[in-house]
Order: C-alpha cells, then sequence, then structure tokens
C-alpha cells in the first residue's frame, strides 16, 4: 500500500546542515498499523511530513499502490491520504466553526452533499449535532482531537497519518481517542501510519513498530517482539526500560546513542 | 503537626479566581503536611495541582483569593508574611522549578548571570566565590563542561540542559524545599529519568524535601514517596506510593486503567467514568500527616 525507500532529508547548509532524515525504508500492508517511534529529533515526524507532502525538498521514492509520488501532490492522493496533527488547539483555524472546518474539504474535492456527509461524519467521531456551529475555543481538547479526526475521515481516506494525536492530552481523554481511532480503522478499514514518542501508545495501536534515533531507523520490530523483548539493539531496550517508569539504577546505565 | 519532621503544613486551602461568569475554584479546602520526603501532587488538567503550588510560594496573580487555616513553614506562619518577608523565603528556603527552561531563563542574561543571582541575592559574597560556587554547582546537576556552559545565553542550550540549569538555580540558595511543577514533561523519557536521577540524588543528600507536581501517575508511583491525587480542585486521596495500585478509590482505579500498556491487549482501553459525588463529599476525607 505505502513504501517508502532510501528517503532522506537534508534541513539547511554549510554548519548548519541537518541531516534529519537519513536512509529510512519501510513499507506498510493495507490495513495494517504501522508505528514511528523515537525521542525528539529522530525524524519520526518528518517522515511523515514527507509522505504528506508537507514537505518537498526529500530525496529518495514513496510509493503508494505501486505508484511512485512526485513531489507535486494531485488532488486524489490528498483525498486518499489524510493527516491528523499533533495539536488540536493549533490545527483548527479559530475563526471557523467546526460546520465550516469539515466542509472546506468538501468544498475543495467537489464531492457535494455536504451537510449529510458533515453530519454523519460528526456522529461517528462521537460528537454530538449540538457541536457543529461552535468554533474551537468552545470545545475541549479531546473534543477538537475527535473534529481533526473528523476533518480527515470526511474525505473517506485509505490512509491516515496520525503524529502524536493524544500527546497533548490527558490520559482519561487519549484512552477515548485511542479507542475511537481503533474502532474507525475496523469500520473502514484504514492504513494507520501513526507517530509517537510513547512506547505504550505505539505498542497499543500498532502491528510493526519502527524505532528511530537521529534520523535513521535503528530496528522495524513487531509488536510481538517488542512485548517479548526479541530485539537486537540496546537502543530499543533503553527506550523499553525508560518507559517503565523511575529506577535509580538503571538510570546509571543509560547511554547516549 | 507537631512532628518536628515536618517541613509545611497546609490546611483547608482553597484558591479561588473570581471571573465574569462567576468564581472559580481552583482549590477547593485541601489539607496535607510533608517532611523530608518526596511527595508527588498528580491530576489531569484543571486538577488545582499548580495552583496549589503556587499559592505555598503566593506566586498567583494579585486577583487570585488565597484562603487557609494554615500554611506553615517549620512553624512559621506563611500567611502572616508580608510580601517582603515572602521574598526571603522563595528561593532561600522554598524554591520552585517550572515546566518549561525556555520561558523560566533570562533569554538575554548569560546563564551564569542568572545562577550567581540567584546565589547573590540571598547571600553576601564577592562575585569570585560565587561564580565557583555556580560552577559547582553545575557540575551538580552533572553538565559535563560547567566552565563553557556558564557563558552561554539561554537559546543555546537543549531543553534537558536547560531544566539542568533551572534546578541549580533552585538549588543553589540551597531551600529545604522544593517544588518542581511538571520539571521534565517536555523532555524525552531517558532525559526526564536522568534529571529525577539528578533531583532525587540532591534532595537526599541534603535532607530536603519536594513537591513533585506531574500528571504521569505512573511516573510519580515509582519516584515519589506518597502521592496526593487531585480532582477539581479536591483531593481524592493521599497514598503510599507502593501502595498506589491496590488503591481502591474510583477515580485512581479510573486513572490508572485507562493508561495503554507494553504488554497488554489491544482490546479497547476502559474509559474514565466520572461521578459527580467527588466532587461533594458527604464526609470530607482529609489525612494530614504520614
Amino acid at each position: 500500500m505505502l513504501r517508502v525507500k532510501d528517503l532522506n532529508v537534508i534541513f539547511g547548509h554549510g554548519s548548519a546542515r541537518n541531516h534529519a532524515v537519513k536512509n529510512v525504508s519501510f513499507s506498510v500492508n493495507r490495513g495494517e498499523r504501522f508505528g514511528l517511534v523515537g525521542e525528539s529529533g529522530s525524524g519520526k515526524s518528518t517522515v511523515l511530513n514527507c509522505i504528506s507532502g508537507l514537505l518537498d525538498n526529500w530525496q529518495g521514492t514513496i510509493e503508494i499502490d505501486g505508484q511512485p509520488l512526485s513531489r507535486k501532490r494531485t488532488l486524489s492522493f490528498c483525498r486518499n491520504v489524510q493527516m491528523v496533527f499533533q495539536d488540536p488547539y493549533g490545527s483548527l483555524h479559530p475563526r471557523h466553526t467546526i460546520d465550516r472546518t469539515l466542509k472546506e474539504p468538501v468544498a475543495i474535492h467537489k464531492l457535494g452533499d455536504g451537510n449529510r456527509r458533515v453530519q454523519q461524519v460528526l456522529e461517528e467521531v462521537g460528537l454530538g449535532p449540538q457541536f457543529r456551529y461552535r468554533y474551537p475555543h468552545q470545545l475541549s481538547g479531546g473534543q477538537r482531537q475527535r473534529v481533526a479526526i473528523a476533518r480527515a475521515l470526511i474525505l473517506e481516506p485509505e490512509i491516515i497519518l496520525l503524529d502524536e494525536p493524544t500527546s497533548a492530552l490527558d490520559v482519561s481523554i487519549q484512552a477515548e481517542v485511542l479507542n475511537l481511532l481503533a474502532d474507525i480503522r475496523q469500520k473502514r478499514n484504514l492504513t494507520y501510519v501513526l507517530v509517537s514518542h510513547d512506547l505504550a501508545v505505539v505498542s497499543h495501536m500498532c502491528d510493526t513498530i519502527s524505532v528511530m534515533n537521529r534520523g535513521e531507523t535503528v530496528e522495524i520490530i513487531s509488536r510481538k517482539q517488542l512485548q517479548e523483548s526479541d530485539f537486537s539493539h540496546h537502543y530499543t531496550r533503553q527506550l523499553l526500560v525508560a518507559s517503565k517508569g523511575y529506577d535509580r539504577a538503571a538510570i546509571d546505565l543509560f547511554q547516549d546513542f | 503537626m507537631n512532628d518536628p519532621e515536618t517541613l509545611l503544613t497546609v490546611h483547608n486551602l482553597s484558591v479561588v479566581f473570581p471571573s465574569l461568569k462567576g468564581d472559580v475554584q481552583a482549590v477547593n479546602n485541601i489539607s496535607f503536611s510533608l517532611g523530608k520526603e518526596k511527595i508527588g501532587i498528580v491530576g489531569e488538567s484543571g486538577s488545582g495541582k499548580s495552583v496549589t503550588g503556587r499559592a505555598i510560594l503566593r506566586l498567583l496573580p494579585p486577583y487570585a483569593r488565597i484562603q487557609a487555616d494554615t500554611i506553615s513553614y517549620k512553624d512559621k506562619n506563611l500567611l502572616s508574611f508580608s510580601e517582603k518577608e515572602m521574598r526571603r523565603i522563595r528561593g532561600m528556603e522554598i524554591s520552585m522549578v517550572m515546566q518549561d527552561p525556555k520561558y523560566s531563563l533570562n533569554p538575554v542574561r548569560t546563564v551564569g548571570e542568572q545562577i550567581i543571582e540567584a546565589y547573590a541575592i540571598h547571600r553576601k559574597v564577592s562575585k569570585r566565590e560565587a561564580k565557583q560556587r555556580a560552577i559547582a554547582m553545575l557540575e551538580a546537576v552533572r553538565i559535563r563542561n560547567p566552565q563553557q556552559v556558564y557563558k552561554l545565553y539561554p537559546h543555546e542550550v537543549s531543553g534537558g540542559m536547560g531544566q539542568r540549569i533551572m534546578i541549580a538555580m533552585m538549588l543553589i540558595p540551597e531551600p529545604s524545599l522544593l517544588i518542581a511543577d511538571e520539571p521534565t514533561s517536555a523532555l524525552d523519557v531517558t532525559v526526564q529519568l536522568q534529571i529525577l536521577a539528578i533531583l532525587d540524588d540532591l534532595v537526599t543528600r541534603r535532607g530536603m524535601g519536594l513537591i513533585f507536581i506531574s500528571h504521569d501517575l505512573e511516573l510519580v508511583a515509582s519516584f515519589c514517596d506518597r502521592i496526593i491525587i487531585m480532582y477539581g480542585g479536591r483531593i481524592m486521596e493521599i497514598v503510599d506510593a507502593d501502595r498506589l495500585h491496590m488503591s481502591g478509590h474510583p477515580y485512581t482505579r479510573g486513572l490508572l486503567n485507562c493508561l495503554p500498556k507494553i504488554a497488554g491487549t489491544q482490546e479497547k482501553l476502559p474509559t474514565l467514568v466520572r461521578e459527580e459525588s467527588w466532587l461533594h463529599p458527604a464526609t470530607p476525607t482529609i489525612s494530614i500527616g504520614n
């Protein structure tokens, strides 16, 4: 379904040169849930931005259904691949009502029947009709993230790119949003690419997990391998130990990678 | 309360923010006390955990109404202190580390100058001695090249380094109590743990008290001795960290259950069902002391 091969991204020139993504390759099958996990600066979000077309200074190959993508994305690509961002406070237009936010992609893609689509998609993400004509500031963080998910779903895409969709939310709200994402995927047979710094979230949501560090893929493991600690790299082990909470003795063994 | 080890006692603290739509009760009648220990305050956003930390040091906007029967620190009644007297408490006796070093450090002054300021405000020392102390402190928070970092400006250091500098600055006047408000939430997990280890070592070595404010229940449980769990401005319960997983309070259970786990299945996560009765306790469950 989605294939990334030898992806490289370089920001800046000269002394400010930053090789943010180095030879990253992976492929995601239809209906699969693929997780990218790593610490800040590991390049995980940059990979997602290259796939979505938000960045165009990449080198390498990105294919969808065997078709290589060019720098400029077509309208049908945008309909097929949608993205949900980390910060629900920043990703919704503050002066547009939810209704207007959701109708904009419908209009761009000339799908028609906007009223019915908005109504249907709001119901699907668990927001009642009373939210339809509200502004983002009248909603809580969790509700806004539901709107962001609704905006991605309204075009009926096959691939959804999720960039830290719950890291700005409280744990109780995180559980609700993760449940919603799992339900929708099952109902619509979606393919997910999820970026997160939280191993537990990735393990809960994904089948295959790519561990990234400093722009490079450390290793790609299955969820089962993660649970059974069946992996070869020390970096992955350190991430796993760190996600288990505070342990004074273990911290002295931490290394820089 | 008469325990000589007790550093801070808070009794029936309430904080109200007046607004056009009526008063907002951010903290509602909470009581706790702590000695030379690590105590965690955990809650979701809006639970009043940060406001509690700030109310102790009176670091709230002037329109906030702070009411309490007692806020006493080492048997001194902080409520009766003037603003001038409070300034002697802040930093010297009780200091506070905020969440984001980016906003807490002065961008146009070097790291060294700022650390020296924190020290010199409370003690009369020569410039040279203050500089030596500052560099020693940077070393204590495990910055490898303290001489070099001393001369840097805040934008030249990473988030993890910035937070270490903040901790150095807050500990240099040698306070007896440190309030850390989400000191590591903006950092990567491994850096977060390394900074907590530094805090832990310094707190243990100097025999300080620590109030650690966080939203991360599991982290607090593994780091602190006792945990105060807050919801809607009230204390739901105070538990020993090692007994957290045996807690019977529905809110605590709800928070613990809704966390995804690496070893867990991929089935639906239980969600938290909030009960109105938590905010209107028939008999206030207040526990003071250990």
